[in-house]
C-alpha cells in the first residue's frame, strides 16, 4: 500500500529530517510512529500523504510514485486518504454537519446522497445530535471526533493522524484510539503519529519509531 | 458529469448565500464599479450621437465644381463618367446650366429675368465616400485638372473641425475605457484578494484533503464576474439616468438652433457590450488574485 525506499526528506535551509528510511505498510495494517517531537513524524506522514515529495529515494503510494506525479494529479491522491490534524483544522464559521461536508463537495457528492453519509459519519464518532453546533461549542475531544468524521467521511482507504491526542486528556484520549482501533477493524490502514507511547500499548500494532530522522521497525 | 454539474450548482448557492449575508459590502462593490464604469459608457453614447449628426450633415454635397461656361455637353458628358468610375466618390449630381436657371428665377420671383442671358454654369455637387478632410482635399485637387473645370469648391473646413474632435472624443473613450478597465481588474483583484484572506484556512484545508487548484478558484472566479455583472448593471442604471437628465437641456439648446436632435440612450448591443466587457475583465482580475494566492499557498 506504502512503500518507501531510502527516503530522504530535507527543508531548503535545514538539516536532514529523515535519513535513509525504508518502510512497507501494508493494507489494511495499524501502524504507530513515535518519536520524540522534532524526531520527523509529521514529516513522514505528509510524505505519506503526499503532501510532500522525497528529496531523494522513492515513495509509492499505492504503486503510484510520488516524485513521478505530476502536480496536477497529487489533489486525486490525496483523495484516497482521511487525514487528521493535532489541531484539527476545522472551520470554525460553519456547523458540525458543513464541516464533515468538504471532503464530499470536492468530490462532487452533494444533495442526498451526500446527507446520508455525513449523518452515518457523525454517527460513526458519536456526534450525530450536534450536525447543527458549531465547532467552538464543542469540547477538544469531540472536536477531534469531528475531524476524524470528516477524515472518514469520503471512505478513504487510509486513515492518517497527526498525534490526534496531543492535546486531550487521558479518558479523551483511550476514547480516540478507540475509534480508530475500530476503523482498522472494519479494513481501513490507520497510521498515526505519537508521542505518548502508553496510550498504545494494549492494541496489537506495528511500531515505527524516529529518532533525529533515522527509522527502527518492531 | 453529474457530479461536475453538482459542484457548479453548490459553488452558486454558496456565494449566493455568501453574497446575501454581505449584502452592504456587494452593494457597495456594485457601486463602485458602475460609477467607474458609468464614466465611459455615457462618454462614448455622446461621441457616438455626435458621429450621426455627422452622418446627416455627411449627406449634404461636401464638393462643387463648376464647368467652364463653354463646355461641350461631350466634355460634360466624359466628366460624369469620369466622375462615376472614381474610387472615392460616393455620389455625384448633375445640376445643368438651364435647370440651375429656371431654380433661379423661380426663387427670385422675377429678379432673375432682368437679366437677359443666363450666367450660370453647369455644375456637379459631389459626395465623397468619407468625411476625412485628406480625401476631400485629394478628390478637390485631382478634379481641378480634368478638362472643361473652371472651379472647384470644398468647404473642407468645418469637415475637418468636426472630424478633428469626432477623432479626438474617440480617442478619450479608448483612453478612459483603458484607465478604468485596469482599475476595474484592480478593484475586483483586491477585493477578491481580501476575501481569500478571510478564507486561508478554508483553502488550506480544502487542498489538504485533495481540492483541486479549480475547485478553488471556482467560487472566486464567479463572485469576480458577479461583481462584474452587478457593477455593469449599476453602471447602465447610472448612464441612462444621467443621459436622460442632460437630455431636457440638450433639446432646449436643439430647440434654438432649429434641431430635433436629442441624445439616444445606450442601445441593446452597446449594453450587452459593456456588461460582457465588465464579467471578462472582473473575471481576469479575479484570476489573477486567486493565482498569486495559490502560488503562494504552494504545499511543495
Amino acid at each position: 500500500m506504502i512503500r518507501f525506499d531510502q527516503v530522504n526528506k530535507r527543508y531548503p535551509g535545514s538539516d536532514e529530517i529523515l535519513r535513509d528510511v525504508s518502510l512497507e505498510i501494508a493494507g489494511g495494517e495499524l501502524v504507530f510512529v513515535t518519536g520524540h517531537s522534532g524526531a520527523g513524524k509529521s514529516t513522514l506522514l505528509k510524505l505519506m500523504a503526499g503532501i510532500e515529495r522525497p528529496s531523494s529515494g522513492t515513495v509509492l503510494i499505492g504503486n503510484q510514485n510520488i516524485s513521478k506525479l505530476r502536480s496536477r494529479m497529487l489533489p486525486y491522491l490525496r483523495r484516497k486518504f482521511g487525514l487528521i490534524f493535532q489541531d484539527h483544522k476545522l472551520l470554525y464559521d460553519r456547523n458540525c454537519f458543513e464541516n464533515v461536508a468538504l471532503p464530499l463537495y470536492i468530490n462532487g457528492i452533494t444533495g442526498h446522497e451526500a446527507g446520508r453519509r455525513i449523518r452515518a459519519a457523525l454517527d460513526k464518532v458519536g456526534l450525530l445530535n450536534k450536525e447543527k453546533s458549531m465547532p467552538i461549542t464543542l469540547s477538544g475531544g469531540e472536536q477531534q471526533r469531528l475531524a476524524i468524521a470528516r477524515a472518514v467521511v469520503s471512505r478513504p482507504a487510509i486513515l492518517i493522524a497527526d498525534e490526534p491526542t496531543g492535546n486531550l486528556d487521558e479518558a479523551y484520549a483511550k476514547d480516540i484510539m478507540r475509534l480508530f482501533h475500530a476503523f482498522q477493524q472494519v479494513g481501513v490502514t490507520v497510521i498515526i503519529a505519537t508521542h505518548d507511547a502508553h496510550g498504545i500499548q494494549n492494541i496489537p500494532a506495528k511500531l515505527l519509531h524516529l529518532d533525529h530522522g533515522k527509522l527502527t521497525i518492531s | 458529469m453529474k457530479h461536475w454539474i453538482n459542484q457548479h450548482i453548490l459553488v452558486w448557492r454558496l456565494l449566493l448565500a455568501r453574497i446575501f449575508r454581505n449584502k452592504l459590502s456587494t452593494l457597495m462593490i456594485w457601486g463602485v464599479i458602475g460609477t467607474a464604469l458609468s464614466l465611459p459608457t455615457i462618454l462614448y453614447i455622446v461621441i457616438d450621437n455626435l458621429n450621426q449628426l455627422a452622418g446627416q450633415v455627411k449627406n449634404e454635397p461636401q464638393i462643387s465644381v463648376f464647368m467652364k461656361l463653354d463646355a461641350t455637353p461631350a466634355t460634360i458628358n466624359a466628366f460624369r463618367k469620369k466622375l462615376d468610375q472614381h474610387p472615392d466618390i460616393a455620389h455625384q449630381q448633375f445640376v445643368s446650366k438651364e435647370s440651375a436657371w429656371q431654380e433661379m428665377q423661380d426663387l427670385s420671383q422675377g429678379i432673375a429675368s432682368k437679366l437677359d442671358s443666363n450666367p450660370l454654369p453647369d455644375a456637379f455637387f459631389i459626395e465623397p465616400k468619407d468625411l476625412a478632410p485628406e480625401t476631400i482635399m485629394k478628390i478637390q485637387h485631382e478634379i481641378s485638372s480634368w478638362p472643361g473645370v473652371e472651379h472647384v469648391l470644398a468647404d473642407a473646413d468645418w469637415a475637418k473641425r468636426l472630424y478633428a474632435i469626432l477623432q479626438l472624443g474617440k480617442k478619450a473613450v479608448l483612453i478612459i475605457s483603458g484607465l478604468l478597465g485596469f482599475a476595474l481588474i484592480a478593484v475586483i483583484g483586491n477585493t477578491i484578494r481580501l476575501q481569500i484572506a478571510t478564507q486561508r484556512e478554508e483553502i488550506e484545508v480544502s487542498k489538504l484533503i485533495g481540492a483541486t487548484d479549480g475547485f478553488i478558484r471556482r467560487p472566486f472566479l464567479y463572485a469576480g464576474a458577479l461583481y462584474g455583472f452587478g457593477g455593469s448593471l449599476a453602471a447602465l442604471v447610472i448612464a441612462n439616468t444621467i443621459l436622460t437628465i442632460f437630455n431636457h437641456s440638450v433639446t432646449d439648446l436643439a430647440e434654438l438652433y432649429g434641431s430635433s436632435f436629442i441624445l439616444t440612450l445606450p442601445s441593446w448591443e452597446a449594453s450587452l457590450g459593456v456588461v460582457i466587457c465588465a464579467v471578462v475583465l472582473s473575471w481576469l482580475g479575479s484570476y489573477i488574485a486567486v493565482n498569486r494566492s495559490l502560488a503562494q499557498l504552494k504545499l511543495h
